[in-house]
């Protein structure tokens, strides 16, 4: 392998990994605030103690977050140094302005929050953990805003042999922006949501502080369906888009070769064939011109196809195969969108049981499904993005700058072999640190015995640990 | 004054306010094995950098951001050119983070050990890495006329860049200790300012080498002779008074004389290096500097008008966390971690 793929190799892996904990964190923390908005407005102790208890999976999430986050910054000048240079002047921006802006509120106030129980009054406790949310989807905003830079670049020219911007509004105000920004933010949230509502259900196949949990279900499998819902229309929205300004990545995700007839039929699986770039077959649904309707919104108009695609583009940009990576696209995009469907099924089912006030006598078949559901929103969340990614390529600024051109040049391949390696290793490690103290953490649960370590420094609460 | 240069000016402010602060929580880290005498000890230490080292952290991910918009190609090269002292950079940071929050979930003897040889590592390793990356991007570095670092081993590990590593870290823990001995109460207090005084010594002479192969070694007291001398006198000064202020027991002040040291510092390499960024070792032509490395006029417009107006509530609500915990630990305190 060459610098080259072993830089995507390198950013695929670290990017991927550090995603599993930047939704739950998203979403747990807006759970956590919910629960103590719950514990100050209607002063019930439970709602504190459930509060620390998903705050302190927040905490163990979030160290593993932050730390892998670090890397993200420092990967593109390492390996992507040509791109650093050509973008830098559009693209550092968001970055910076995401470590001042959201990066310091996030920190400062997490240390204030897990710090400051018994030296902030309830209320500025209660404020910190608000601006925490508050700095995490800002967070969000600003590096997509950087991202869909790449998908769409806009208010920049290029000028000095690199892109330079000119309009800082229409970075910010970018549509595919529009579009992505709300799509990741409700999958972060449905994330939390399927974390804690999956915990849940581990609980209530358990029965031990079943009561405590059956209100944190309740909230989430609510907060569940809203942003399930949340993520289709904006996903459906960002498709029909991406339809207009990224055809080639849509028409890779539906395995579109040829330019359809005018009512195009919408394949459930095809058989992708790249090297003799047809499909060997189609499992179309029998609803004529589905692919048009989910394209435009009406059932007329045809698709254009990769090969009509590619052919436009070597005209545009030069002599060259301008077709990402159509299995990867394709199947990322199937395995999003099942995973989203399941996922709005599972809520829609828990919601009408929460409604009905009748949680607990929900079937042992659905907490079972509920607990193997904590998969799926990972599974949506990673096969959504490696389409975004991999559906961009060849490019990583789309029509500027290819991917062979941003690599840095004067890195060698032993270097990035020795940073993939290490990496792999230590993530492989913190991961399965984190996934046995969540266990710990869910096992002990939300009124567990405390170990020997702590002291408690209140001699009545030690008088209550023992009562519990 | 050129956009540019102020946003040299703001990238330096990040780096002080970056060593001035995580500085101490790298020197308190060093700490849990100078210093603490038993597992309690380690813990009101881990303790009083608890609440602040996450938003200490923030700082140099701000000054690497800030590079990256403000400074395309010095970030391009100076984050390719040190590829390997930053894996290692980033192993060690990541190792340190989760450290703080692991360790005291479990309650065996070699799980907590284990974090805290991350917490050593971790705090051991950033300040001397950096220390190392500084001292030869003043010395000069194998830059060509495409702004390509292509650094051999020699070229980052030398006598001058392991000497101002080491300095680095030794000012890191003389800082920490005087941090740990205004947040905590009891004989570790006074413990921690007596090893503080014990490491000066080390310190002083580390300093002095450092400033003595900085002569040779650079052109820093060539070009900005003047301003440096003045800064190396008043930083001697601080750190006389930082002894002094250690002797009486007034630790806030030698706190403070121990943050003027490394603040001086750190603004003299900055100093040094103006207006170039990275130095080459090939020619002066192919030096990085602040107009040849800079973003446009515009992009820098935005980022200025953005940073001026949000830097005040940042330090607005930082200042504040740190009043929020202004009370001593003592080893009857609640600890978290």
């Amino acid at each position: 392998m060459d610098v080259l793929d072993l830089a995507r190799l390198q950013y695929a892996l670290t990017t991927i990994y550090h995603f599993f904990f930047v939704p739950v964190s998203i979403g747990l923390v807006l759970f956590v605030a919910i629960m103590e908005t719950l514990y100050v407005v209607k002063k019930d102790e439970n709602y504190k103690k459930m509060a620390k208890f998903w705050g302190k999976l927040f905490l163990i999430n979030f160290a593993v977050g932050v730390v892998t986050g670090i890397l993200q910054e420092f990967q593109f000048g390492m390996n992507w140094s040509d791109y650093s240079r050509f973008v830098g002047d559009v693209f550092g921006a968001p970055l910076a302005i995401e470590a001042l802006f959201a990066f310091f509120l996030e920190s400062t106030f997490i240390g204030l929050w897990i710090f400051g129980w018994d030296k902030l009054s309830k209320k500025v406790h209660l404020a910190c953990i608000w601006l925490v949310v508050v700095g995490t989807t800002l967070s969000a905003f600003w590096i997509l805003t950087a991202n869909s830079f790449m998908q769409q670049p806009v208010g920049f020219s290029v000028q000095n042999g690199r892109a330079e911007m000119n309009d800082f509004l229409a970075l910010i105000t970018n549509p595919q922006l529009i579009y992505e920004f709300p799509h990741t933010v409700f999958g972060a949230y449905l994330t939390g949501a399927f974390v804690v509502a999956g915990i849940c259900a581990i609980k209530m196949l358990g029965k031990k502080d079943a009561h405590l949990f059956k209100s944190s279900f309740s909230i989430a499998i609510v907060i569940g369906l809203i942003s399930s819902l949340g993520v289709a229309f904006s996903g459906h929205s960002q498709a029909q888009h991406l339809v207009e300004t990224q055809p080639m990545k849509m028409a890779a995700a539906e395995g579109i070769w040829e330019t359809t007839p005018d009512k195009a039929p919408w394949a459930l699986i095809s058989g992708i064939n790249v090297d003799g770039q047809k499909n060997s077959f189609e499992l179309n649904l029998p609803i004529p011109g589905l692919l048009s309707y989910l394209s435009y919104g009406e059932f007329n108009g045809a698709v254009t196809g990769m090969k009509e695609l590619n052919a436009q583009y070597n005209q545009q940009y030069g002599q060259g195969d301008y077709i990402p990576p159509v299995k990867t696209t394709f199947w990322s995009f199937r395995f999003m969108v099942a995973s989203g469907g399941l996922l709005i099924l599972l809520s829609l089912y828990g919601t009408y049981m929460a409604l009905r006030r009748r949680v607990d006598k929900a079937p042992r078949w659905y907490w079972h499904c509920m607990k193997w559901a904590i998969a799926l929103p990972f599974i949506a969340n990673t096969s959504g993005w490696i389409m975004t990614e991999v559906g961009r390529q060849p490019w990583t600024v789309f029509g500027l700058m290819t991917t062979a051109d941003s690599v840095s040049p004067n890195v060698s391949s032993g270097s990035v072999l020795f940073s993939i390696i290490t990496f792999t290793a230590v993530y492989t490690l913190l991961g399965g640190v984190m996934v046995y103290l969540f266990v710990k953490e869910i096992k002990k649960g939300p009124s567990g015995e405390k170990e020997g370590l702590e002291q408690p420094h209140d001699p009545f609460e030690k008088e209550v640990a023992h009562v519990s | 004054m050129s956009l540019s240069e102020l946003w040299f000016i703001l990238v330096a402010v990040l780096f002080i306010g970056f060593f001035f602060l995580e500085g101490f929580d790298f020197g308190v880290g060093m700490a849990t094995r100078l210093l603490a005498k038993n597992d309690t000890e380690k813990r009101m230490l881990i303790n009083s950098i608890g609440p602040f080292w996450d938003g200490n952290e923030v700082w140099l991910l701000t000054a690497g951001g800030a590079m990256f918009a403000a400074f395309p190609n010095w970030y391009a090269t100076l984050f390719s050119g040190f590829y390997i002292p930053l894996v290692v950079l980033l192993l060690a940071l990541i190792a340190r983070g989760v450290a703080f929050e692991f360790r005291g979930k479990v309650g065996s003897d070699s799980w907590r050990k284990a974090w805290d040889i991350s917490i050593f590592l971790g705090s051991f390793l950033p300040p001397f890495l950096l220390g190392v990356v500084f001292a030869t991007l003043m010395k000069g570095m194998p830059i060509d006329g495409d702004m390509q670092m292509h650094a051999g081993f020699f070229d980052v590990v030398n006598p001058y860049s392991v000497v101002a590593g080491l300095s680095v870290v030794c000012l890191c823990i003389v800082h920490g200790l005087m941090f740990a001995s205004l947040r905590t109460e009891g004989a570790l207090r006074l413990r921690a300012r007596e090893l503080a005084r014990k490491w000066l010594i080390p310190l002083a002479v580390l300093l002095v080498v450092l400033a003595a192969l900085t002569f040779v070694s650079t052109d820093a007291f060539q070009t900005r002779g003047v301003i440096l001398a003045i800064m190396a006198v008043v930083g001697a000064a601080a750190f006389v008074l930082a002894g002094y202020f250690m002797k009486q027991g007034r630790e806030g002040w030698a706190f403070g004389m121990t943050g003027t040291v490394i603040a001086l510092a750190v603004a003299a390499v900055f100093v040094a290096l103006f207006p170039r960024v990275m130095v080459s070792s090939l020619g002066s032509a192919f030096d990085l500097t602040v107009y040849n490395a800079a973003s446009g006029n515009y992009s820098l417009k935005v980022m200025t008008i953005v940073a001026l107006s949000l830097l005040p509530f940042v330090l607005a609500y930082q200042i504040w966390s740190y009043f929020v915990f202004h009370k001593r630990i003592h080893e009857k305190t609640h600890l978290e971690y």
